[in-house]
């Protein structure tokens, strides 16, 4: 009997080894053969590597658990699916029968929604980039439209004249929230005047119709009581709007922004041990609406459009190393089948990454790097993994956030990307390109034929 | 490729090169290639023996001691 082989590995011994791999330095190490029930090595032989796969189950416990923190806080809130999260057709049917309307930022995002059944009033269209096209595509099936500039007004306006029923409208607000970065190119800014000057033109104009207010302060927010501030200045807004202008606002959006538990690069603490639960973000929302002074019967409705937080939980990115090397530095370097190309978030969070060998041996800090030819395609920096070799597989955690609208076919084709349903049972909810579909859209001259 | 005559090594796998401060855990395979190394065998015996004994094909304990080389060298435990 041969005794059993785990590859020869020196790890330096330094202070810093603790910090620089933080506290979840261990995390990734854990096997994770199964995903959503499934086995990872069964669905790699099924559906080639590398693969995304979706949990219907946590896409609907995610959606339940945003309306319950929510709900059980305030008496009216809708959930308003935000498209560019992750706009394959599956996901979005499982979110808008979970209850969710749309939210929509281009035309071809209105048409999806369209297209999933959605009916024009309960799609709402943000975005800054909206064309004269769209804005009468947008009025024809009455969905509202979120206002991002004084020059899409008077666009909306020459659209909006002489159709047989007013054009709803909400005025997208940017304000300050107490956070450090405002995301104040969107909307009109609430403290310099503009949003209150927008609110009024949109009430004084006959062929629209003033709905809603919005607001969406930034991604991955932290800070639960920045929602608490916006919620109470968009509310005072509203309220403006009815003293002063005799305008009843439906519904007070509040855009999106609600973390995932993701870790954020940089970050010290992971984001299970960081990031606040969603009943902090909702508990100060609803403490600034009830307390706005809006009668019991006139309580506006309150629309959210998270999208990272509902959606990242549920996608997994599953792969296979290609080959394993020593860098010049003493760092171990592992090149697997999936980089920055399918993995976008990548740029924006350490991902948990856990090996599927359970005996693969001890750990080491290893560099992980994907297939493209380009030095920016770095998975992770460091990752404590076992050694692993050529054909061991991986699970990337939390992907099921922008990754599969944000993804690009450079080099290699996309790869399959699969639904789990609540019986198990495994959907292709998006095929594996091929050359024929990557070339169908390309013509070659009569020249160079 | 000898090891560098001042390092020391336990059998627990920990290595410190005084010349630097450094130190380092090695695993256990890797504390046994060590002890070779400094018991002056060359790395052609070492791979051999370690076929013999381990559960490893030839090409992937050559890719491995390779690797484990490369990392020798560049934290600077091997003689120039
Ligand atoms: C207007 C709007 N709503 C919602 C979202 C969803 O954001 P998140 O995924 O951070 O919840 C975005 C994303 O940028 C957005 O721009």
């Amino acid at each position: 009997m041969k005794l059993p082989y785990e590859r020869p590995t020196l790890r330096r011994l330094t202070a810093g080894t603790l910090s620089k791999f933080g506290p979840q330095a261990g995390a990734g190490v854990r096997p994770v053969a199964e995903v959503a029930g499934a086995s990872v090595p069964a669905l790699l032989a099924q559906f080639g590597s590398p693969l995304f796969v979706l949990s219907e189950r946590q896409l609907r416990r995610s959606a339940q658990a945003l309306r319950r923190s929510f709900g059980t806080r305030y008496p009216r809130v809708q959930l308003a699916w935000s498209y560019k999260t992750n706009y394959l057709n599956a996901v979005c049917r499982v979110f808008h029968q979970e209850g969710a309307w749309a939210e929509v930022v281009s035309g071809f995002e209105l048409e999806k929604a369209l297209g999933n059944g959605v009916p024009g009033h309960h799609i709402l269209f943000n975005g800054p980039s909206k064309t004269a096209a769209d804005l009468a595509r947008a009025a024809e099936v009455d969905a509202v439209v979120h206002l991002d500039s004084f020059d899409e007004l008077r666009a909306l306006l020459a659209v909006a004249a002489g159709r047989p029923r007013p054009v709803r409208v909400a005025v997208r607000v940017n304000l300050d929230a107490g956070l450090p970065q405002r995301w104040d190119r969107f909307g009109f800014n609430l403290e310099n005047g503009q949003a209150w000057q927008a609110v009024q033109q949109v009430a004084a104009a006959p062929d629209l119709a003033l709905v809603g207010l919005h607001c969406h302060l930034g991604t991955f927010v932290l800070e639960p009581a920045a929602y608490g501030t916006a919620a109470a200045k968009l509310a005072a807004l509203a309220q403006r709007a009815t003293h002063e202008l005799h305008q009843t606002i439906d519904y007070l959006d509040l855009g999106g922004g609600f973390p995932s538990l993701n870790t954020l690069k940089g970050s010290y603490l992971p984001g299970p041990d960081l990031v606040p639960d969603l009943d902090e973000y909702a508990a100060a929302v609803a403490e600034a609406l009830l307390g706005a002074g809006f009668a019991p019967e006139a309580l506006p409705l309150l629309v959210l459009e998270a999208g990272r937080a509902l959606v990242d939980e549920a996608g997994y990115l599953l792969g296979t190393v290609l080959a394993t090397k020593q860098l010049p530095d003493g760092r171990r370097a592992t090149v697997l089948d999936f980089g920055v190309n399918l993995l976008f978030t990548a740029y924006w969070y350490d991902h948990l990454i856990s090996p599927v060998r359970a005996d693969a041996g001890r750990p080491e800090p290893t560099v992980l790097y994907g297939p493209l030819c380009m030095n920016i395609d770095v998975v992770r920096e460091t990752a404590l993994l076992p050694p692993l070799g050529p054909g061991d597989q991986l699970v990337v955690h939390r992907v099921g956030a922008y990754n599969m609208s944000q993804w690009q076919q450079f080099i290699t084709l996309r790869p399959n990307v699969i639904l789990l349903d609540l019986q198990g049972n495994s959907h292709i909810i998006r095929e594996a390109e091929t050359l024929e579909y990557v070339q169908q859209p390309e013509r070659v001259p009569e020249h160079l034929l | 490729m000898p090891l560098k005559k001042n390092i020391a090594t336990s059998e627990a796998g920990f290595v410190f090169n005084p010349a630097t401060g450094d130190s380092f855990a090695a695993n256990p395979l890797a504390a046994e290639v060590l002890k070779l190394l400094q018991a002056g065998h060359d790395l052609a015996a070492i791979r051999a023996q370690l076929l013999e004994r381990y559960d490893v094909p030839a090409h992937q304990l050559q890719h491995d001691l390779d690797d484990f080389i490369w990392q020798l060298t560049s934290f600077q435990l091997l003689e120039e």
